[in-house]
């Protein structure tokens, strides 16, 4: 038994107001759906939290034509200052009521409440900040369109489980403030907190139809890809289905932007700050569990330190405290949902009968729920599997090289290049590998840093279009993609 | 690693730092290139590491156990030049027994003074009480005098009764990259101090860089410090949660490359309860729980045992007190 036992600090829930069922948001109200419904569980414990409408095709089309009337009739004529207006009003209550947002979040999505509490929620409310402050200077942003840049109309947007209200805010502030309006799917395992948003929309007075949230799965969100009324799309998810809606759309007349999976390379030199290298390590492949797109999941370690580092980093993992998400000191939540699991625990035998080593912290794991140990494998090989398809979970493949050129070479193998890191106290090395290295986004000692006014997106088979920063308003107005 | 036994351990310090540096004569060159190949430090990375371990959540059992852990680290100290014999025997008094109303309440590691209290304060706690007495030496604060002054400072208080000696480096010389000059001293000091353990304060205030924080505790080590330390408390910034994470990866470090335990004391600025708790975290969670003892981990403070009593009141009593209920032979005007 350890010493120093922390006592268990549970964030309360009593900050959440959940309700047995939720409809769909559309035109301003919350709507029963057509269609059937679904379950929204804790995958912490597998508890219900509640019941979900699938939105049918039927809903989707009502939520779109909300969406064009609400953009015809309001949204694109109203003065950039007043969308500017609504938006602020927006940042300022997920401020107020972010504690809430994110119990609700990690009681959802499974992560850490440090993590929603710290990072989710807070960054949320920053890009509409951030994106509300761009709504009425769009002609002085070098966007195409010069001094009057045009919305593309009725955008429709989809996004992923693993940070479901900092993905919505991405979507939903840009594309406000470049005065489109939205039709918003949140992935089927996490939609409550999109539905909070909603209530959220309703406080600041947002006109009815500017912003709609449909709920389902699959079929639901190809009714939207498939929409002739949507006049652009924009994707967070997996290559797969990325290359799905880009099929889909090709040939009309809509416009998309797909943010999708990554392999990044987390590259650290023999004369790096070691002890900060093993925190960005840390940092870049046990955030949220590993379910980050642009996550450090292939370690490549120089060879002359390839021991120290992989011992130190060990030694690290031992001190993660994985459990309960809403208790203050987990580090690691639980795999957002039984599929997920099952998807990491066949790829993580695949290593082991590679032939790669594994190892794991040997932590403790609660008996209801989905959890995953956070899991390092060394001795492994670029042509691995581990070492080339995106795992989305706390698996660590390592790899090693010899000269900065091998490092670069081992880095861009891979069909991904949406991020990557480079540990070295030399300056000059940091920016001749980061001129060479063919990832959207290169961290520099440090991993997985996020901020509004930073562009982000993928190069190949990450995908194409950036989120965040001025680039990020450009995919929102006509002349580009 | 082999030490010839000789009759001088200021000999033996260097032949020891000999082997483990792989050279045959120990010159400045040898220690610089040593100190300068240790791995460099993020000083982002390091602050947030951090501030990370500061949000750790520390609440009831956890919470009482560590304020008892932290009450029993401290070196309730008093160094000024306005000391007198009173003052020294109404600490002595207080470290005996820390609160009056609950004598279940630990007692701290030791009392700090400086060299001409040490008999005062050897008497006034008698000889098995547990409490150690502490003395600053090699003029202390500034460290800027003649070793033969520096020396005579620290025998002084050994013969007195000293058990522990805090002794300073020379920044100046450390700063200026005379490695070998601070080596010798601390080991100079070293020997003189027989059985007493040496704390050596880096004053890491005045070295600024996470690097020169690395490279000094290292130093220290290596001339055979028992104990490093960040500061007098007369320089800002003092003990911060960044150099003493520091300086806990230097010690855990230099255990698995010798074997050897040293110990760490971050002095001055822990005022709370809630600041002291953070560091037994970090102590937890860089060095590892064998460091989580006072004889390992100390910590450099006077106000900080009242809050530490104030927080353990409320935790027996389940309300809040306040400065009136806690008995103090010099009580704080900051309550």
């Amino acid at each position: 038994m350890p010493k120093f036992e922390y006592a268990p600090a549970p964030e309360s829930r009593a900050v959440v107001d959940l309700q047995s069922s939720y409809g769909l948001f559309i035109n301003g109200e919350f709507v029963d759906g057509s269609g059937a419904s679904f379950k929204s569980i804790s995958p912490a414990t597998e508890e219900v939290l509640a019941e979900v409408s699938v939105a049918s095709d039927a809903d989707v089309d009502a939520a779109v034509k909300a969406a064009r009337t609400a953009y015809t009739r309001v949204w694109s004529r109203m003065s950039g200052a007043d969308r500017g207006k609504y938006l602020y009003r927006i940042a300022r209550i997920l401020q107020e009521r972010a504690r809430e947002f994110a119990v609700l979040e990690s009681l959802d999505n499974g992560k850490p409440i440090k993590e929603s509490r710290d990072v989710d929620i807070p960054l949320a409310a920053a890009h509409f900040f951030y994106n509300a402050g761009w709504a009425d200077k769009l002609g002085y942003a070098a966007l195409p369109g010069g001094a009057n840049p045009q919305p593309h109309g009725v955008v429709g947007q989809i996004i992923p489980w693993n940070f479901p209200m900092l993905m919505l805010s991405w979507k939903i502030a840009p594309a406000l403030a470049t005065g489109n309006t939205v039709v918003l799917k949140p992935a089927e395992t996490t939609p409550l907190t999109a539905l909070l948003f909603a209530e959220v929309c309703q406080q600041a007075d947002l006109p009815p139809g500017v912003v709609n949230i449909v709920t389902g799965a699959g079929p639901t969100g190809q009714a939207i890809v498939d929409h002739p009324g949507i006049d652009k799309l924009a994707f967070t998810g997996s290559t797969g289905v990325g290359k799905m809606i880009a099929r889909a759309i090709s040939g009309t007349r809509k416009k998309a932007t797909l943010e999708l999976g990554g392999k990044a390379a987390n590259i650290v030199f023999d004369d790096a700050p070691i002890d900060q290298a093993v925190e960005g390590i840390v940092r870049g492949i046990f955030f949220n569990q590993g379910h980050v797109c642009c996550a450090g999941s292939r370690l490549l370690v120089q060879e002359t330190i390839a021991e120290e580092v992989e011992s130190r980093l060990k030694r690290r993992l031992e001190t993660l405290r994985v459990g309960d998400p809403l208790d203050k000191n987990t580090d690691v939540g639980a795999i957002n949902s039984k599929a997920q699991l099952d998807r990491i625990i066949a790829l993580t035998d695949v290593g082991e009968a590679e032939g790669a080593e594994r190892w794991d912290n040997g932590c403790e794991l609660p008996s209801k729920g989905f959890w995953f140990r956070p899991t390092v494998f060394t001795g492994v090989s670029q042509t691995h599997r581990i070492a080339q398809e995106e795992v989305f979970g706390p698996v660590l493949s390592v790899l090693t090289f010899r000269t900065p050129q091998e490092a670069v070479a081992k880095a861009n193998n891979t069909p991904y290049g949406l991020s990557a890191g480079i540990w070295t106290e030399k300056g000059s090395r940091i920016l001749w590998m980061a001129d060479q290295l063919k990832a959207g986004v290169v961290w520099a000692n440090t991993f997985n840093q996020f901020d509004p006014t930073s562009p982000f997106g993928g190069y190949k088979e990450s995908g194409y279009g950036r989120e965040g920063g001025r680039h990020g308003l450009e995919p929102y107005v006509k002349g580009t993609h | 690693m082999s030490i010839t036994q000789t009759a001088d351990p200021a000999l033996d310090a260097t032949s020891r730092a000999r082997d483990l540096l792989g050279v045959s004569r120990l010159t400045n060159q040898a220690l610089t290139r040593w100190l300068h190949g240790l791995p460099g430090v993020d000083q982002v990375g390091c602050e947030a590491r951090a501030a990370g371990l500061g949000t750790r959540s520390i609440k009831t059992t956890s919470k009482a156990w560590a304020i008892d852990l932290a009450i029993s680290m401290i070196d309730l100290t008093t160094l000024e030049g306005a000391d007198t014999r009173g003052r020294v025997r109404g600490l002595a008094a207080k470290a005996l027994l820390p609160d009056p109303s609950d004598p279940s309440t630990p007692r701290p590691a030791a009392l700090c003074v400086y060299g001409d209290m040490v008999g005062i304060a050897r008497e006034a706690l008698g000889a098995d009480s547990g409490v150690k007495v502490a003395a600053v030496a090699t003029a202390f604060p500034s460290g800027r005098a003649s070793m033969a002054v520096k020396l005579a400072d620290t025998k002084d208080a050994v013969r007195a009764g000293a058990d522990e000696i805090d002794m300073v480096i020379d920044r100046g010389a450390f700063l200026s990259g005379d490695y070998l000059t601070v080596f010798n001293q601390i080991a100079q000091v070293k020997e003189v101090c027989g059985d007493a353990r040496l704390k050596v304060i880096m004053e890491t205030g005045e070295l600024v860089t996470y690097d020169n924080v690395r490279r000094a505790s290292w130093l220290s080590m290596l001339a055979g410090g028992d104990f490093i330390k960040t500061s007098t408390g007369k320089i800002q910034p003092a003990a911060t949660l960044p150099v003493t994470l520091i300086m806990l990866e230097a010690v855990r470090d230099w255990r698995d490359l010798t074997g050897e335990q040293v110990g760490v004391k971050p002095a001055g600025g822990i005022r709370t309860s809630k600041d002291a708790i953070k560091f037994l975290v970090t102590v937890n969670e860089i060095a590892g729980e064998d460091w989580l003892d006072n004889h390992w981990f100390r910590f450099g403070a006077s106000s900080l045992l009242n809050d530490l009593l104030l927080q353990r009141q409320r935790m027996t009593t389940g309300a809040y007190s306040g400065a009136s209920y806690i008995a103090d032979d010099s009580p704080s005007t900051a309550y």
